[in-house]
């Protein structure tokens, strides 16, 4: 057994000294300072990369912010290109959040059946393949899940949205839209929740099959049935890894571009803004992509970027969230404990995602 | 709480006595949950399948066509037939190589920091969570990026290089996270037997550790490939659509396969124009699922046995 978990903390453990006690090259051997500056460049490189795109969208944003005439945070208005500019990302944020919050609604129930199905419930011998399965879908590309969910769900999902429109009509989220469009808020979220559902699942399935074996077999020799088990042990265990991969998938739902450019119809100008779901709208992404075409002036695209960097930081502080909940409380709801057991298996390679 | 179980203990009656049973409500609540979770599983693949059905069913047709393969869109209108996707396949391809020549040398030399160097260094841990981070960050906003440096800052044009450039940063981190999961499982073993006979250290790393976890790290680079592939933000921001063959990344536009698609979905109700969309789907669609079966396959192949 070697201990190659890459965490555990830099003191030799007392059964013999590891790598770091163990480096008898010579020391200061050209190739090796090479070799080492080189791969700590590439670390200071990656740190850096994240540092610019800050650094760079804030620059470009703060001009166009100064001659904004409107407020930022809380204007409805996006007049880019009127004189003087006015734009505020109110109803992006708005449509981007509502949007990727009703995807993860429907996602994460759904994902933890499927991480629960390839976990505890498939035969032993399907369960690989059913998961490599449901990894495909995050292979499709997100504009094919654009067109298939504007020609071929929207329909499929009219029925839905009427219903719901009538009967929950009075919330001021399910209000029925003054136009009759297809490309609602709605659509694009379940369209969302799809694409985010391997993601999530992915991660769950991780630490659901981390349960340890004794709480499993615990749980059942108390004569706990199967769901019983999954209850008491696997949902406890896993919670705190199902929060997090809830919150990626949100990352992932938020910065969502072509998919929700495609399905999502722009409301026209003079609209009435409606807090329904029922209605069209535009995201932080979709309308950048939306209006590629018009970065010609400096405010123009100064307001554009503006709105990426509010997506930036946004889904900065999500994935942050989402890390953090992973490195306070580790599987169990404990501190992540560094115990390995022979025969214990490495993580498969769905953990990158 | 001994009283009342004694009390409920039902009188032995003679029969073996039923340790395995159950009490009807949970009973039924366990097959509930199994019925609901299947049912989970089942509501999960029917969109995969219903895509995959509608992509295959509409745009196999162009692609028998070996014109699909050679030929580029130049001259083709919506409403004439014919051309192909040459310029377009060549486009994605052109992209995603630059791409990766830039970002796997980063990647992987990352992830030996990562693993070889920083284990378990402050440093590290900050480099790691910016990973994190770029992982986390949307395509859009990489684009934007780019934007900002590339042609406001530096005043370049808009060239399918400056795609190339933003989808590193897409791809940086999953190469990077995947090739630092194969370092760590490569053992320590290895390590301290060639440090044993006196190998430097960066020659161990170069002629031991990668060398016994390559299979996975190419894992890792089809895996970023495909998911750069399939991007279409940085391609509407950073580059022009063209219906020609341009094979220069750094001058002129560039066709691509999502744009192609992006170029003719508001024209679907003209049957060629639906087909060619529905056929440069279904070839990036097999691109990019490629790239994920060959990754899989060598990661089956090449697992590193850490025993």
């Amino acid at each position: 057994m070697s201990s190659t978990d890459g965490t555990a903390p830099p003191t030799a453990p007392p059964d013999g000294p590891r790598d770091e006690k163990l480096e008898l090259g010579p020391v200061g051997h050209l190739g090796d300072r090479l070799f080492a500056g080189m791969a700590r460049g590439s670390g200071v490189l990656v740190v850096a990369i994240v540092a610019f795109v800050g650094i760079f969208l804030l620059a470009l944003a703060i001009p166009a912010l100064a001659n904004n005439e409107s407020s930022f945070l809380f204007s409805r208005i996006w007049e880019p290109g009127a004189n003087p500019p006015q734009f505020g990302i109110a109803a992006l944020f708005y449509t981007t959040v509502i949007s990727s919050i009703i995807a993860m609604a429907i996602a994460v129930p759904i994902a933890v059946g499927v991480a629960l199905f390839t976990t505890y419930y498939a035969p032993k011998r399907l369960a690989a393949p059913v998961a490599h399965a449901i990894d495909l879908l995050a292979a499709v590309p997100s504009i094919i899940y654009g067109l298939w969910g504007i020609l071929f769900f929207a329909p499929i999902l009219r029925p839905v949205i009427d219903g719901l429109g009538s009967a929950l009509g009075w919330i001021p989220l399910f209000q029925k839209s003054v136009t009759d469009n297809v490309g609602v808020v709605f659509t694009a979220s379940v369209v969302l929740a799809i694409m985010i559902l391997p993601v999530v699942t992915a991660i769950s399935r991780e630490i659901f099959a981390q349960t340890p074996v004794a709480h499993r077999e615990g749980a059942l020799a108390l004569g706990s049935t199967r769901w019983e088990m999954i209850r008491m042990a696997v949902l406890p265990y896993g919670r705190s890894g199902v929060v997090s991969a809830s919150m990626l998938g949100l990352g992932r739902a938020l910065g969502e571009t072509v998919a929700v450019l495609i399905i999502l119809s722009v409301p026209n100008g003079n609209d009435p803004w409606t807090s329904s779901i029922f209605a069209g709208g535009e995201t932080f992404a979709s309308k950048i992509a939306n209006n590629a075409a018009e970065f010609d002036s400096p405010d123009k695209t100064g307001a554009y970027i503006a709105a990426g960097l509010v997506l930036f930081v946004v889904t900065f502080l999500v994935n942050s969230a989402a890390r953090l909940i992973v490195a306070r409380s580790g599987p169990g709801g404990k501190r992540p404990r560094r115990i390995k057991r022979i025969g214990d298996k490495p993580q498969s390679e769905g953990a990158t995602l | 709480m001994t009283t009342t179980l004694a009390a409920n203990r039902p009188a032995y009656d003679g029969k073996t006595l039923d340790l395995t049973g159950k009490s009807g409500a949970r009973a039924f609540r366990n097959t509930l949950a199994s019925v609901l979770i299947t049912l989970c599983f089942l509501i999960a693949l029917i969109p995969l399948v219903w895509i995959l059905w509608t992509v295959i069913s509409k745009g196999y047709g162009l692609l028998l066509d070996g014109g699909w393969w050679s030929e580029s869109q130049r001259g083709v209108t919506v409403r004439r037939e014919g051309g192909g996707a040459y310029h377009a396949i060549m486009g994605t391809l052109i992209m995603a190589l630059i791409t990766a020549v830039i970002a796997v040398p980063i990647a992987i030399l990352g992830a030996i920091y990562l693993v070889e160097y920083g284990r378990g260094t402050k440093a590290a841990r900050v480099v790691s969570f910016m990973i994190d981070i770029l992982t986390g960050v949307p395509s859009i906003v990489a684009a934007l990026f780019v934007y900002a440096v590339w042609i406001t800052v530096f005043g370049f044009n808009r060239v399918g290089f400056a795609v190339s450039l933003s989808l590193v940063l897409l791809m940086l981190p999953v190469v990077l996270r995947s090739t630092e999961e194969m370092l760590k499982l490569v053992p320590d073993e290895l390590r301290e037997a060639s440090y044993a006979l006196g190998v430097p250290k960066w020659k161990t790393i170069l002629k031991v550790v990668v060398p016994t976890a390559f299979g996975g790290i190419i894992t890792g680079v089809m895996l970023g490939l495909a998911r750069v592939m399939g991007e279409t933000a940085p391609l509407l921001i950073l580059v022009g659509y063209s219906k020609n063959i341009n094979l220069n990344p750094f001058e002129g536009f560039m066709g691509a396969l999502p744009t192609m698609i992006n170029q003719d979905r508001t024209e679907l109700a003209l049957q060629p124009a639906a087909d060619r969309v529905w056929a440069a789907a279904l070839t990036l669609i097999l691109l990019v699922l490629l790239l994920n079966i060959l990754a899989r396959l060598v990661a089956r192949f090449s697992k590193v046995n850490s025993k």
